[in-house]
């Protein structure tokens, strides 16, 4: 019996779906370690060593996005994070409304990150964009919100969160109605005020949510291409260029190397950050 | 009564803080649609001197119906992405969950570095260039399922682990094999997440942007996402046209999510619950 039930659940089964894996994923992932040492024009290749990581940490308009990486990862993922649970929570409530706005805050999960990013773009136009406008009123003299070097990654960071907080706002729904009913009625005959509730009840409870919040957004911020790409082109400058806008970049210059070279970074930054990220927050995670 | 007031005025402050922040810019987009050409750049959000349909006629006229073809091409790329997904991501997750065995740490380990690695770009590009699939609608195919392969693996098999294996076993003694136990007995019993896989995949792929800008140039190829750079260029800005299309590409998803927000939701939501 044991046998047969082996052979029924045959391994054959994984085949299609291993085979498209390793030759459209796995392949060209291995390969990439491979060609990022070599000068390559798709056809011939040179092999160079080292030579373009060390151009890649060199050069300040390729190393730039390594940090804007960074600093666009953490940001998204912590304002998600925070912003999603006060929803989440507030969405939770007794509100009447909370149908209609919940629908309204998901609803920008489903637009286009390329669609969201040039409305956004011309929302935030200097000389007659809606949110400069709408801040003259008040008397306040609006940024150049993609034009300022200083400003530009930070402002697509803001759009990026406009766009993804539904999704963190859906995932702590989910964590905060499943919590079970006991907890609270056990709460309620002990006594206490809300925010201790929401210190020793509600929080430790949604960990798994918030635990996936944090991998989802940290490691979708860590791969963020096209929104930086449709709002500012990495730019003003390489003012916003993200490792994966520097990948392509190089890419259509035909430094093939190069690129590959980015994206060999772009997959240890991950593997090194995420991986041990992912562990930590599974194995810290509290029983009920 | 104090109470009900209360309540009633933090929905109140809700509802205008959803406004400003999320209503405004749909209406931006929506009302931008109907206007004509110089009262669009004019970005605001007045009301338009006249509702200009055309609007989106032009959009689907654009050089020879470009948008209609990257209709086309969208529709026909998310379409066999979800045969694909769906048809193999469920056969390997049903083996994976029944049948555990020393492979299994390093498969998990595999669809884990699936779910968060970036595509690697320019050797997918050599691999395809080798293979000689570039810019073929079949390559595009392979690469959204590859890269939507582990996702769809493990939501289909938390819920096979909850069909119990007695409906094997009773299949195994009325004779069944491997593909007629699979196809006819438990396939259909994954009706609930096959949904999801459905509205998800169809959501994520249709609204790529990057895969199809890398893997599939060229003016014949084109999908919808791609298309919106066509009213909103260095040398080309029709605003008018731009939220137009923006507009159209936003109505199949729109649609799925009507009809089908649960599904979309649990998938989405999905290991965010501990079981």
């Amino acid at each position: 019996m044991v046998k047969s039930v082996k052979k029924l659940y045959t391994y054959w089964f994984l085949v299609p779906a291993a085979v498209i894996f390793i030759i459209f994923f796995l392949l060209p992932t291995v390969m990439s370690f491979f060609f990022s040492l070599t000068r390559w024009d798709l056809t011939t290749w040179t092999f160079i060593g080292l030579e373009n990581f060390q151009s890649f940490f060199q050069t300040y308009s390729l190393n730039i996005g390594l940090l804007n990486t960074m600093i666009y990862a953490v940001l998204t993922s912590g304002l998600k994070v925070v912003l999603g649970l006060l929803l989440g929570l507030f969405l939770c409530s007794k509100i009447k409304s909370k149908n209609f706005l919940r629908s309204v805050v998901f609803f920008p999960t489903l637009l286009s990150t390329i669609a969201v990013g040039m409305t956004f773009s011309s929302l935030m136009n200097p000389t007659h964009g809606l949110i400069d406008s709408a801040l003259s009123l008040f008397g306040i003299a609006g940024p150049d919100w993609l034009g300022t070097p200083s400003l530009a990654l930070y402002s697509v960071i803001l759009v990026d969160v406009w766009k993804g907080v539904g999704v963190a706002t859906v995932i702590y729904i989910a964590g905060i109605t499943a919590i079970p009913g006991e907890y609270n009625e056990a709460f309620a005959i002990d006594g206490g005020n809300k925010w201790q509730k929401f210190i020793y009840i509600t929080l430790p409870l949604v960990r798994p949510a918030m635990n996936t919040v944090i991998i989802l957004s940290f490691i979708g911020g860590m791969r963020t291409f096209d929104l930086v790409w449709t709002m500012t082109q990495g730019g003003p400058g390489f003012a916003s260029d993200l490792v994966a806008s520097v990948i392509y970049k190089q890419y259509t210059a035909g430094y093939y190397g190069l690129s590959s070279a980015g994206n060999v970074i772009l997959l240890i930054m991950i593997s090194v950050l995420a991986f041990p990220l992912y562990t930590y927050l599974n194995r810290n995670e509290v029983d009920y | 009564m104090s109470k009900k007031i209360k309540i009633l005025l933090i929905d109140m402050i809700g509802i205008i803080f959803a406004a400003i922040l999320f209503l405004i810019p749909f209406y931006f987009i929506i009302i931008n649609s109907f206007k004509g050409e110089t009262e669009a750049s004019l970005m605001n959000i007045s009301w338009p001197k006249a509702f200009i349909l055309e609007n989106f006629k032009s959009v689907l006229n654009y050089e020879d119906g470009i948008v209609l073809r990257a209709f086309m091409n969208s529709i026909l790329m998310t379409v066999f992405s979800i045969i694909c997904i769906v048809v193999f991501c469920s056969m390997a997750a049903f083996v994976m969950q029944r049948n555990k065995s020393r492979w299994s740490p390093l498969i998990s380990f595999l669809m884990l570095m699936g779910l968060m690695l970036p595509p690697a770009i320019v050797p997918t590009f050599w691999v395809l260039n080798t293979l000689h699939i570039f810019k073929t609608m079949g390559s595009m195919v392979m690469i959204e399922t590859a890269i939507n392969m582990s996702f769809s693996i493990m939501l289909y098999q938390a819920f096979i682990g909850s069909i119990p294996r007695e409906i094997d076993e009773a299949a195994i003694i009325d004779g069944c094999g491997s593909i007629k136990l699979f196809f006819q007995i438990i396939f259909p019993l994954l009706k609930p997440v096959t949904a999801t896989a459905i509205v998800l995949n169809a959501v994520n792929v249709f609204n790529d942007f990057v895969n199809p800008l890398y893997f599939l140039p060229g003016k014949q190829n084109i999908t919808v996402q791609l298309t919106l750079y066509y009213f909103n260029s260095a040398y080309n800005s029709s605003w008018n046209l731009l939220f137009a299309d923006v507009v159209l590409i936003s109505i199949p998803p729109l649609i799925l999510y009507i009809f089908f927000n649960k599904q979309i939701v649990s998938g989405m939501t999905a290991g965010a619950v501990k079981g």
